[in-house]
């Protein structure tokens, strides 16, 4: 590594830091329903929505309520995504005449955006027409977003209440996250990501003669418009196969920095609007320092092991699967960021990455996606892991667990454990299931322990709603595309869920005062204690399956194995 | 059913707003500030386009620089790279063929050290760039193929640097050089290779 390596790192942190006061308290002027500066600008449609739906914006519900707007909402979104695929030939603005979608890939897509997954059995260049990618895709990018911070915004209320059932307005969450942070920002971003080179028109794929007289066909589309929202709304779902490697997503080291910040941008900033909804900026620096830690210390391993030599390669560069452009650092330094934030956009092949570099990727995502996570997912999910640790924390010191003030009882803890077991099922059970199946092995692209990665990768990468693939895997098989689609469901609701009955009983609760008996939370002895939950519960889960996986391909590998 | 009610009608706000309403405006703001990038930055050339500048093309003959390897022999529908692991025999064979190849091909010395990226594909299979050093390494044998003398070939030696494009800002990135923008440069009748960019 050299020091403009260092530099570039340097430069991101420093950016996303920044910006997290910034963003956040923006974002704490839209929740709290307070002036903020987009209102002249998009308040004529909130107003509009209400009025067109009939909505009304000062009655707030009850959890189940909430949750049942909440399902709705989302079941709606998966059958018109589901039905737009299974019709697009008899649909308009398919200009490169492509057919309609098989079933079992369609459910695994409408599944895949509706869950903010964006996991891709199919090649969006190859596979979907302009106007799936638009209404059915890009929408979804948005929605799917705006759900999470909804699931946040009401398990916020559900703490920061007390002794009411009330948790909010599932569609005033839903519309605000949408037309104040999300749609500005996808707009400011896009048109700088056109000015770099990244494609935004409708035409029909360019058909040309190369240099050498052989005919090439240069796919075409509005690209821009869905890659930001992919990127800022932790989606990752590419408009191209590779994603934010293809050269029409992500032309320029600009427009990397900028595709790479977009994906931490709305997830780092949550945790400041969280400290200043619960009324301590302190308890959400907490919770972005812990997140900060494990995120840099998997940036370091990946970069170590990126940069090591081994008997196979020698000391040569790992490019392959890496774009000139970006170079090992800037490929790293991404996939760190998307699978710690369930983006799962790609600008390198993660199956190509090292061994180690590439079991960090999925613990990232088998630690919940909770380092940062998704947008409101990360947040939402890492306060499931505070309960559990001021659980643990309350059971060696003899205490009634407490967390800013509200007591956690039996029916929180068990609500959590449900949280933090769904998506971990999902990933060994199914996994077990495809790597002792025919139909799970026959789409190995790599055999060895690679190809049980390239399996449980599939499925942490489900059921943590990520998106990103060791991508050899043919995944478009009636198989994986059912699977993959249940465990992203599961990995969803199974967490929503019990996030927003834990809400529903906070808010009931009354509020106990600070006293010198409290336990902290705002504390370094509290950071460790959360880190030490995470990584105990992750590692206890899934270290027979990675020591059998990456952990044994590293070691062949320094020992000059091949397969 | 209330519930339903609304979540159909809100969806439909939403579906009109983010998925037409903001690609349109995004497509009409892109069209009118950036037309040339929003449409694919192709490049013409007596009056028929030739390709876009951020998409690799096939090069394997001798009067051209030659593109990193593709996994998709360069054709983009669909990109995408080997997705092989490092302990794959299939790579580790294909990249000892690559090196061969590099070195027969352009008459290198067989102790040449072989740029990396020209031994791996890429990761979308239409990555245009190369590095300068895996572009300077192809010069003797394009000169010799085009019969250059000494001054033209330093010429091309010069073109190569001068198309060197440095990390953006400096920091960001790394250092590349565009092939397809190279041998378009080979091509250009007058032999005038010296780019007075």
């Amino acid at each position: 590594m050299t020091a403009q390596d260092f530099i570039q790192i340097f430069l991101f942190f420093a950016l996303l830091i920044g910006l997290t006061p910034v963003l956040g308290n923006y974002m704490y002027t839209v929740f709290t329903g307070k002036k903020h500066i987009m209102l002249p600008v998009f308040g004529w449609l909130e107003k509009l929505a209400y009025k067109s739906c009939g909505i009304d914006p000062a009655e707030e519900t009850n959890w189940k309520s909430y949750t049942f707007g909440l399902l709705m909402f989302n079941l709606i979104g998966f059958i018109f995504v589901f039905l737009m695929q299974l019709f697009q030939a008899h649909l308009p603005l398919n200009p490169a005449n492509l057919p309609n979608v098989s079933w079992h890939s369609a459910f695994n897509t409408a599944v895949s955006f509706m869950t903010n997954t964006n996991w891709q059995g199919y090649a969006g260049e190859t596979t979907l027409s302009y106007f799936v990618q638009m209404l059915g895709l890009t929408v979804q990018n948005f929605v799917s977003a705006a759900t999470g911070i909804a699931v946040l915004l009401a398990l916020i209320r559900g703490i920061s209440r007390k002794t009411t059932d009330k948790l909010g307005n599932f569609w005033t969450d839903l519309t605000r996250s949408t037309l104040y942070i999300l749609l500005p920002l996808s707009i400011l971003f896009a048109v700088v990501l056109v000015g770099q080179g990244v494609v935004q028109n409708f035409k029909t794929y360019e058909t040309v003669q190369t240099l050498q007289g052989a005919p090439q066909i240069i796919p075409m589309g509005p690209a821009a418009s869905q890659i930001v929202i992919k990127q800022l709304g932790t989606n990752g779902g590419g408009f191209f196969n590779a994603n934010s490697s293809h050269p029409f997503e992500n032309p320029t080291p600009l427009s990397n920095f900028l595709e790479m910040l977009s994906i931490l941008l709305i997830p780092a900033a949550l945790t400041y609007t969280y400290g200043k909804m619960v009324g301590s900026t302190r308890q959400g620096w907490t919770i972005f320092t812990a997140m900060m830690i494990l995120f840099v210390a998997g940036l370091s391993i990946s970069l170590c092991a990126e940069y090591s030599a081994n008997p196979i390669f020698g000391h040569l560069h790992l490019m392959e699967g890496k774009e000139t452009r970006f170079g090992i650092t800037n490929s790293i330094l991404w996939s760190t960021a998307t699978t710690s934030a369930s983006s799962g956009s790609v600008n390198a092949m993660h199956d190509s990455l090292s061994p180690i570099a590439g079991m960090i990727a999925m613990i990232n995502i088998m630690l919940g996606e909770v380092i940062f996570g998704g947008v409101g997912a990360g947040l939402y999910g890492i306060i499931i892991f505070i309960i559990i640790t001021v659980f643990i924390a309350g059971l060696m010191v003899g205490r009634t667990p407490e967390y800013l003030g509200k007591k956690i009882e039996a029916f929180e803890v068990q609500m959590a454990i449900i949280a933090v077991l769904a998506p971990n099922l999902v990933i060994q059970l199914f996994s077990a299931w495809a790597s002792v199946s025919s139909y799970g092995l026959s789409s190995l692209n790599n055999a060895g322990p690679h190809g049980l990665s390239e399996i449980l990768y599939a499925y942490s990468s489900a059921a943590g709603n990520n998106g990103s693939a060791f991508a050899g895997l043919n995944a478009n098989t009636v198989f994986y595309n059912l699977t993959l689609g249940f465990g992203m469901l599961i990995g969803r609701f199974g967490i929503i869920i019990p996030v927003l009955a834990i809400a529903g009983t906070m808010a009931k609760k009354k509020i106990t005062p600070l006293s010198a008996g409290t336990f902290r939370t705002d504390n370094w002895l509290f950071i460790g204690l959360l880190i030490a939950v995470i990584l105990i519960i992750g590692g206890l889960t899934h270290f027979p399956a990675l020591s059998l996986g990456p952990v044994m391909e590293h070691l062949q590998m320094n020992s000059g194995v091949t397969f | 059913m209330k519930t339903i009610i609304i979540s159909i009608k809100i969806f439909l706000f939403f579906t009109i707003l983010t998925g037409a309403v903001y690609p349109l405006l995004v497509t009409g703001i892109a069209q009118v500030v950036f037309p040339e990038k929003a449409n694919g930055s192709l490049i013409v050339r007596d009056n028929k386009i030739i390709g876009s500048e951020l998409i690799s093309q096939q090069f394997d003959t001798k009067k051209y620089f030659t593109s990193r390897p593709s996994a998709v022999s360069y054709n983009p529908l669909p990109s995408g790279g080997s997705n092989y692991g490092l302990t794959n025999l299939k790579l580790k064979n294909l990249v000892a063929e690559r090196k061969k190849q590099f070195i027969d091909f352009n008459q290198l010395d067989s102790l040449t050290v072989v740029p990396s990226e020209m031994l791996f594909a890429s990761a979308s299979g239409l990555d245009p760039h190369i590095s300068q050093k895996a572009a300077l390494l192809q010069v003797d044998r394009i000169a010799k193929t085009r019969n250059f003398n000494t001054i033209q070939k330093q010429n091309l030696v010069q073109s190569v640097k001068n198309h060197t494009e440095p990390p953006q800002f400096l920091v960001l990135g790394e250092e590349r050089v565009n092939v397809l923008i190279l041998n378009l440069e080979l091509d250009k009748p007058d032999r005038n290779i010296t780019n007075n960019k």
